[in-house]
């Protein structure tokens, strides 16, 4: 795993963001994300998580304000340098994006393979992080015959197979029932404790209470931090 | 609570869960090895365990009833490591079956057929005239107008040994009376009474074609003053205009093959279009985890790549026996009467193997094609997406 010594994986600096000429749906967003940390990104239903990490994945582009991705300013980021950050971060989906067209070995091996290495050369690891997650039988298979735990174990497994400096996990106890959720809590908190800086955005406070962390508030377009 | 609480809560469940082979697993892990923090190796454990609460449903049991016999296709299949085959043949990124993708096939077979049918066609007209320009320049023709008060046969016999003299002529062939009348049959009849007609005669000239072209110069003026009915016709205004017809049929030809690649060109761009419409969340998921657009579009380029050969090869292939068919037709025809007069003007339909290879290449040039403008439309809606 990559380190990025001390300085942030992520700071953002009054950044804006609006849609056309509609109002700012965020704004003044001032925050940072520290090397091995971990925080709750919250705040009520439609309050803007999904779109913050859109930010930080690069997908949207700050209407204003500066965003620094692993030292380097996001306006200077090329569509190939974004290809080389965005393989250091881990995205977990609320709703997984598996490839139903492919089985869950590719899906897993995706990350792997679009950096154009040989199948031969991460066959082993892809297949030992699917036993890991226990999806060991299940690999063959095209994800749309996956349970719903089956499936975020899966992407979960995705998301962790470049061993990323940051894990983004965007509501992943959404669509799980309580007992594994709290499992999945407890995966985010050790593999927090391995290196890996995890931002866990949900809504449920439930969730929230079981770990004390770093809270990233979104209310009304802004940002409030309590550490 | 800790993350500490969290396991000694949960330590038992995660412990009851692990399998020898899944503790291996956790051991193995390059990032787990790595990880700096002193904690990390106390929670290795619990780490496999966590997840592994909620196992995968076992295999389904073996059947105790009939026994499956293997069929030569499972022992085929067994021979083979598992593995390996995977290696072989990884899913493609972009969806192989689709309605549009086959569609597009169907496109592709069509104007590679129009395209290899045009090139053949070329080519037949310009093989053809090339054979007519060539028979028509090697020879050249005395005619002699027969006069009252001159010796028609004589002045054949003049006209015949002035040419044999000229460098260059390698052949001299007077027609006789009969032959000459014999040539006007087809057009007049045979009832006519010849004999009180003033046919004229004929010296037919074939050139040397290793030989520079002969002094026509001179040989028309030592004609006009031994023999002044006759006349010298070196064809050359005729095979100019053969020449100027046959090269604006290829050039016809040549403007249509650019049309239907053109067309073709654009009927792939729509298909890679509606095809990436159809695979933007793939594409989103790809860039998302760290694809660069040139992986992407060598993905989409392969695909599109492999649909052009496979339609330009079967295009290409129906136009093999279009004219394969035509040829074998053609052949049956010349047997007649008209089939000889077809074929002495317009040549025969059999493509010779320079045709051939040119409509196997149009399947390469449309395949080509399809990359070049896959990737280009790829690149550019890349662009849009992001």
């Amino acid at each position: 795993m990559r380190h990025s010594g001390c300085s942030n994986l992520v700071r953002f600096e009054n950044v804006g963001l609006r849609y056309g000429m509609g109002p700012e749906v965020l704004r003044d967003i001032s925050f940072h994300i520290a090397p091995r940390s971990f925080q709750f990104l919250t705040g009520p239903s439609g309050s803007g998580k999904t779109t913050l990490l859109k930010l930080v994945l690069q997908q949207l582009r700050p209407t204003r304000g500066t965003i620094t991705l692993f030292s380097r300013n996001s306006a200077s980021i090329t569509q190939d340098d974004l290809a080389n950050l965005r393989r250091r971060i881990g995205i977990i989906f609320q709703d997984f994006r598996l490839l139903d067209h492919l089985t869950t070995y590719e899906n897993v091996a995706l990350p792997l393979r679009v950096q154009g290495k040989s199948e031969s050369s991460y066959r082993n690891e892809v297949v030992e992080l699917l036993r890991w997650v226990g999806l060991g039988e299940r690999m063959h298979v095209p994800p749309i015959v996956l349970s719903g735990g089956e499936k975020q174990r899966a992407a979960i497994a995705r998301a962790l197979i470049v061993r990323p400096e940051l894990l983004l996990a965007d509501e992943p106890t959404g669509n799980v029932d309580p007992p594994l959720a709290r499992r999945l809590l407890r995966l985010f908190v050790e593999l927090n404790k391995l290196g890996t800086a995890i931002v866990l955005a949900t809504h449920d406070f439930t969730l929230m209470d079981q770990f004390d962390a770093r809270r990233i508030v979104l209310a009304e377009g802004q940002v409030h931090v309590f550490e | 609570m800790s993350s500490n609480d969290m396991s000694s809560n949960d330590g038992g469940s995660a412990n009851r869960a692990e399998t020898p082979q899944q503790g291996n697993a956790v051991r193995s892990r390059p990032a787990i090895r790595r990880a700096s923090d002193p904690a990390a190796s106390a929670n290795r454990e619990a780490l496999a365990g966590i997840l592994h609460e909620e196992r995968a449903p076992p295999e389904p049991p073996a059947r105790t009833g009939r026994t499956r016999h293997k069929t030569l296709l499972d022992v085929l299949k067994d021979s083979v490591p598992r593995a390996r085959r995977r290696d072989e043949r990884q899913t493609a990124l972009v969806p192989e079956a689709s309605i549009s993708g086959r569609a597009l096939v169907i496109v592709v077979v069509i104007m590679t057929f129009l395209a290899s049918m045009t090139a053949g066609a070329v080519e037949l007209i310009a093989t053809a005239s090339a054979s007519w320009s060539a028979d028509v320049t090697r020879e050249m023709t005395i005619q002699i107008r027969p006069r009252s008060g001159r010796d028609l046969d004589a002045d054949v016999k003049t006209a015949s040994e002035l040419a044999r003299g000229v460098g260059g002529i390698d052949g001299v062939r007077p027609y006789s009376k009969e032959e000459s009348e014999r040539l006007l049959e087809p057009w007049l009849g045979s009832a006519l009474p010849f004999d009180q007609m003033p046919v004229p005669r004929i010296v037919v000239l074939s050139l040397d074609p290793k030989a520079s072209l002969p002094d026509l110069a001179s040989l028309k003026r030592r004609l006009a003053e031994a023999v002044p009915t006759a006349t010298l016709d070196d064809h050359r205004q005729w095979s100019a205009r053969l020449a100027t017809m046959a090269g604006a049929l290829v050039l016809v030809g040549l403007t249509a093959l650019a049309l239907v690649l053109i067309a073709t060109g654009l009927a792939i761009a729509f298909a890679t279009r509606g095809a990436m419409a159809g695979t933007r969340e793939i594409i989103n998921v790809l860039h998302l985890v760290g694809a660069e657009d040139r992986f992407i579009a060598d993905e989409f380029q392969r695909h599109f790549l492999m649909m052009g050969l496979r339609g330009g090869l079967i295009g290409s292939g129906l136009a093999v026996l279009a004219f394969l068919a035509a040829g074998a037709l053609s052949s049956r025809w010349n047997a007649t009467p008209q089939g000889e007069q077809i074929e002495a003007l317009f040549g025969t339909f059999a493509l010779g193997p320079r045709g051939y290879l040119a409509v196997i290449c149009i399947a390469f040039v449309v395949a080509g094609l399809t990359a070049i403008v896959t990737r280009r439309t790829v690149y550019r809606n890349l662009r849009d997406i992001t």
